[in-house]
This record gives C-alpha cells, sequence and structure tokens, in this order.
C-alpha cells in the first residue's frame, strides 16, 4: 500500500470535507495559488476554485474574525494561519469573539470554527516562526484543541473537527508535514480521547504533537535497558482525556511529560497537577517534565537542538524516577 | 465642531411613521434615563454605557433596515438593541443579570444578543465586531442571499488594525457590508483630534475604495434616508457602504467616568442639537405633531420602561448549577 504523508493526510481531509459539504471552505495566506505556505492546500485551488480555496490579505485577526462571522452565518470555515506565531495577532478574535459566543450569548449562536496553524521548532527559523502555544489555546473555555501526531490524526481529527458545533484549534506541528504512514482513516475519529502508542509497565511518558516521534525514540532507547515505557500521546488538549493518563499512571507509579512549551506554564505543567491532584497515591516517585529551555528560540542548529526536548532529555528523566 | 446643512430627506414622511421614530427615541431615551437611576441603586452593575443624545443613530439606521438583515453592534448598544425590537423587558433583565434577560444574563449590559432578530450582539473590544461583520457577509455572499450585515461601531475604532483590516476585506471581496461609525467625538475621554491625523472618518473607508459619506447623526430622518440608500446599494450587490454618522453623547462615558476631559460648554451646545426635542419640533412645525401626541407618546414610552423594569424585577436567576451551561454547545 502506498505511504501517505501527514501533510497529504491533511489535504485529503480538506478534500473529502469540501467534496461532501458546500458550506465547507478554507481561507488562509497563500492557501491559493501559492499551494499552501507548507504546501497543504496545493492543488485544492484547481478543484474548488478561488471562491472556496479563498487568499487572503496578510490580516489575521481580520479573516479569522470573518470566519467566525461566517460560521454564524451558516458557512463551515476552515482558516489556516501560516504559523502559531502569527496567530497572535488573530488571539483577540478566537479569545474575544469565538470562544465567548455561545456562553455570552446565552446558548443562542454557536460558532462551528476550524482554525489550523503550524507550530513547534526544529526548523531554524528562529525566534519568530518556532515557538509552541497550544497550552495557551488550551486554556480557554469555549474552544477545543487538538494536536494530531500521526499521519491517520491528521485526517481524522481534522475531519472530527468539521463536525463540531463549536471552535476548534488544531496545531500541526511543522516538522510532521514530511511524516509518512500507511492507513488514513475514512471517518471522523472522535475529539477528547488520548491513544496509548506504546504498552509498557515501568513508566508513562505522556506527551502531544511534535514531541510524539522523539518521546517513542526514548521509549526504544529505554527498552534497550529494559525499562518499558508506556507512551500516551494526548491528540487532544481540551477537554483533556486525564483517565487515559491516570490508568497509566495506576501501573506504571511513575510519569514523564513531555513537551515543547516553555517550561513555565507549560502544557505538561497542567498535566502533572492533574495526576498530583487525583493520582497522588499512586506515585512512587515525582512527576517529571521534560520541555523547551526558557530562550527565545535561537537559529543556530546545535542551539536549537539544546533549546528543544530531545529524547537523550527523556530518557534521563525517566530513568531518574526509577 | 459644526455640521454642514444636509437638504432635506427624500422620503415622504408619514405621521404614523413620524411619531414611531419619535416614539422610539424617547423609548431608549426614558430607558436609559432610567437604568442610570437602576445603576445608582445598585440593581444594575458592572460597566453601563448610556445612550442618550445618540438615538437618532440607531432608530433611524433601524427604521431602514430589514428584519432579514444582520445587526453587529458595539459595547454601547441599548439604544441599537430596542429599536430593533428586542423587547425592553429582556434588555433591562439583561442588565439585572437575570435569566430572562436577551442573553441570559451571561451578557450584561455590553453583550445583548438575539438570535431571532439577527442581532449579533456587543462586542466590548473595539473594532472587534467588524471582522464577524465581514465574514456574516461572507457567508451571505457564498450562500447567495442578498442581505446586509450592518456593522455599528464608535469612531476610536477607526484607529484599531482590525478597522482597516475589515474594511479592506469587504471592499476586496464586495462584501455586503453597511458600515456604521458613529461619532460621538469621542473615544472615552479621548477627542477625536488628538488620537487621529485623519480626523474626517469617512475619508478612510474611501481610501480603500469603498463608497462612503457623513451624515448628521442628530437627524433621525437623515440618517433613516441615508441607511435606506446604503443599504440598497449594498443589498443590490455594489459592495461595502461606510457611513460615518456624526452624533454625541450627553452623558459620560461610562458611569465611572468624570468627564474631565470635556467642557460643560461643549455638551450645553450639542444638546441644543437633542435629536428628540428638535424632531419633535419639526413635526409640530409641520403639523405633524400635536402637544397632546407628544404627551400621549411620552406616556407610552415610560409605560413601556416601567414594564421592562417590572418584568427585571420579576425574573428570576439563572441557577448556580447552570453556570457552566452554554460554554459548548450540546450535541
Amino acid at each position: 500500500m502506498a505511504k501517505t504523508t501527514y501533510r497529504e493526510a491533511v489535504r485529503a481531509a480538506l478534500r473529502e470535507a469540501m467534496r461532501a459539504d458546500p458550506r465547507v471552505f478554507l481561507m488562509g495566506e497563500d492557501v491559493g495559488r501559492y499551494g499552501g505556505a507548507f504546501a497543504v492546500s496545493l492543488g485544492l485551488l484547481d478543484e474548488f476554485g478561488p471562491e472556496r480555496i479563498r487568499d487572503t490579505p496578510l490580516s489575521e485577526s481580520g479573516f479569522l474574525g470573518a470566519g467566525i462571522g461566517a460560521a454564524l452565518g451558516g458557512m463551515r470555515p476552515i482558516v489556516e494561519i501560516m504559523t502559531v506565531n502569527f496567530s497572535l495577532l488573530s488571539l483577540d478574535q478566537l479569545v474575544n469573539n469565538a470562544a465567548t459566543l455561545r456562553h455570552m450569548s446565552g446558548g443562542q449562536f454557536s460558532v462551528p470554527l476550524v482554525v489550523r496553524m503550524a507550530s513547534g521548532g526544529g526548523r531554524s527559523l528562529a525566534a519568530q516562526h518556532s515557538h509552541s502555544f497550544e497550552g495557551w489555546y488550551a486554556h480557554v473555555p469555549g474552544i477545543k484543541v487538538v494536536t494530531p501526531a500521526t499521519v491517520a490524526d491528521a485526517k481524522g481529527l481534522l475531519l472530527a473537527a468539521l463536525t463540531e458545533p463549536d471552535p476548534v484549534v488544531i496545531l500541526e506541528h511543522a516538522t510532521l508535514y514530511p511524516l509518512e504512514g500507511d492507513d488514513t482513516p475514512d471517518e471522523p475519529m472522535q475529539i477528547g480521547l488520548a491513544a496509548v502508542r506504546r504498552p509498557g509497565q515501568h513508566v508513562t511518558l505522556v506527551t502531544y504533537g511534535g514531541s510524539l516521534p522523539k518521546t517513542l525514540a526514548a521509549a526504544d532507547a529505554l527498552a534497550k535497558e529494559g525499562i518499558e515505557a508506556e507512551v500516551i500521546d494526548l491528540r487532544t488538549l481540551r477537554p483533556l482525556d486525564i483517565d487515559t493518563v491516570l490508568a497509566s499512571v495506576a501501573k506504571t507509579h511513575r510519569a514523564v511529560v513531555v513537551d515543547e512549551m516553555w517550561k513555565t506554564g507549560s502544557f505538561a505543567a497542567e498535566v502533572m497537577a492533574q495526576i498530583m491532584e487525583r493520582a497522588f497515591d499512586e506515585l512512587d516517585a515525582p512527576v517529571a517534565r521534560v520541555c523547551s529551555r526558557e530562550v527565545p528560540m535561537p537559529y543556530a542548529k546545535h542551539l536549537e537542538e539544546a533549546a528543544l526536548p530531545q529524547a537523550g532529555q527523556i530518557v534521563t528523566a525517566a530513568k531518574g524516577l526509577l | 465642531m459644526s455640521i454642514a446643512h444636509r437638504p432635506p430627506h427624500e422620503i415622504a414622511l408619514e405621521r404614523e411613521h413620524a411619531h414611531e421614530l419619535l416614539r422610539q427615541m424617547l423609548v431608549i431615551r426614558h430607558f436609559e434615563e432610567k437604568a442610570a437611576e437602576l445603576y445608582a441603586a445598585g440593581k444594575i452593575r458592572g460597566f453601563l454605557h448610556l445612550y442618550i443624545g445618540e438615538e437618532a443613530v440607531a432608530v433611524g439606521a433601524m427604521a431602514a433596515l430589514a428584519p432579514e438583515d444582520a445587526i453587529v453592534a458595539t459595547y454601547r448598544e441599548h439604544g441599537q438593541a430596542l429599536a430593533r425590537g428586542i423587547p425592553a423587558a429582556a434588555v433591562m433583565a439583561e442588565m439585572y443579570g437575570k435569566a430572562n434577560g436577551c442573553s441570559r444574563g451571561r451578557g450584561g449590559s455590553m453583550h445583548m444578543f438575539d438570535a431571532t432578530r439577527r442581532f449579533y450582539g456587543g462586542y466590548a473590544i473595539v473594532a472587534g465586531g467588524l471582522p464577524v461583520a465581514v465574514g456574516l457577509a461572507l457567508a451571505d455572499r457564498m450562500q447567495g442571499r442578498h442581505r446586509v450585515t450592518a456593522c455599528f461601531f464608535g469612531e476610536g475604532a477607526v484607529a484599531e488594525g482590525e478597522f482597516h483590516e475589515s474594511v479592506n476585506l469587504a471592499a476586496l471581496w464586495r462584501l455586503p457590508v453597511l458600515f456604521l461609525c458613529e461619532n460621538n467625538l469621542y473615544a472615552m475621554g479621548t477627542a477625536l483630534a488628538r488620537s487621529e491625523s485623519e480626523t474626517d472618518i469617512h475619508l478612510k473607508a474611501q481610501n480603500y475604495r469603498v463608497q462612503s459619506e457623513w451624515v448628521d447623526g442628530m437627524d433621525v430622518l437623515a440618517v433613516e434616508a441615508a441607511v435606506a440608500r446604503a443599504a440598497a446599494s449594498v443589498r443590490r450587490g455594489d459592495g461595502p457602504y461606510f457611513l460615518e454618522l456624526r452624533t454625541f453623547r450627553f452623558r459620560a462615558h461610562s458611569m465611572a467616568d468624570p468627564e474631565l476631559y470635556r467642557t460643560r460648554e461643549e455638551v450645553a451646545e450639542w444638546k441644543k442639537r437633542d435629536p428628540i426635542p428638535t424632531f419633535a419640533a419639526r413635526l409640530a412645525a409641520d403639523g405633524m405633531l400635536t402637544g397632546a401626541e407628544l404627551q400621549a407618546l411620552e406616556a407610552e414610552a415610560w409605560r413601556e420602561v416601567d414594564w421592562a423594569v417590572d418584568e427585571a424585577e420579576r425574573g428570576e436567576w439563572e441557577p448556580v448549577e447552570d453556570l457552566e451551561r452554554d460554554v459548548y454547545t450540546p450535541r
């Protein structure tokens, strides 16, 4: 069977959703003629035309807000923001409008909006294209936050987002786009469920998004030393499937949380807090975390590698609990 | 500042219609006077931004829009809500924070919503409603509907990036948006000339190739005529339209504002152009309003306000168990 890349899986979801539902359309910077900054929407303009593959000016707040309005008006917009750093320009619309409208209107209006954006470091793009803010989004009630880490999830979770009645933010870690996989689903998956990516009984490694491949590599290395790590991919950060994490901790009694946010206030901190609140008696060691170093992302490759979580650090952190 | 004389409007004025415009302005005026009193009494909390002085803008505009059109407003939107036909009781109950309020007490004075009247809310981030209005219009365009999205905002919004992004998008995509800029000359306490290099607001829209003009916002008939003309253009598919409605708020920005930034003389000067007595006088001079009729309209307006207060007082509080209701849509 032919391999599919993460990028192609996202594109396949876009194509299938747009074929199935005339209300679905994509808008963002360079999604049309250029084919998408990460070539995700390449070829879709030819099939769907410029009304539904809609190039926008560099007006993140304007077109994300237009996505909210279009959703209120009965459409199913997908807004692509080129990178998570640029999404800070549209935070007002997402946080003050998209997330609040349902509640603030006493339940009269829903905003079925999907916002996709590339995130994360590892591509030598320095301090304005490389950060991870998914925990900021996950902080906000009223939106859902999805971080697909596999080729199958890239498609299945996007299809799922398009069935949601409320705003969904999808963070696609940019290093994952060339990732290859075998199977992609034909049906929407379910948002809000974590997955055990590798079973193990000695230590639980909790992660999501772009840190999953590194965490799986760490688990491989640990296995060579006879340590069986259970790897959990959160997949959705809000709503958080903490039960899957707790079930694993009940088995292993040890946990390391890995993410690419800065350590202070990272999403890992939230996961650790919930483990502590709900499974303190299960723990045989303090919960550990591996996050990014507290610097704006540097350009030089060796410095960027030192700033980001790496498999070796995850191995060290896991062994430190045993 | 002075406002140039505008030619008489082209709408043939019916007596009944004129009375209705006057009645609506009176309802808003007295509703707001009552709201100020209730704020002082602790019945209304938070921020309260009164519309007194600006009634002609909301009433004139709503009279020219159709039920199928969409409304996007600001945190100073009691006037728009009432003129759009949201029952005064639902607006007042919302300010009380009661469950019979038009946003079930979740929004308060700054966030009125009504799905049945396509009232898409008050937005309290200045210029935050403009992109939403652009999107509502985009949805209409993509679904082949000939409706207008009317977007109210104050002149302070033109300093925000979202204003420029939104006007550009609407013009670029020729969307059916009617931008209604209520220029009351002060963004909270900052006078227009202290914040904008170009104080002729409608020129900003012209730079985006949007049809644009200014209107005397103290003249309800001028507003109605201009909005009717602009809405017809938008509905025809001629792209967005921009109206700068020059008006003045007679009261402070909010109840917390000591008004240190403007003189009593300036306020007094504008009060001479109060949209309600000037309109009533004009109707009387034209033989379209008797003293008895004016009295009757006043009494009717007060009855509506009193009813609104009674209903708000009678309303229930949302049970605390329902606090987290409507954060997400039930599936």
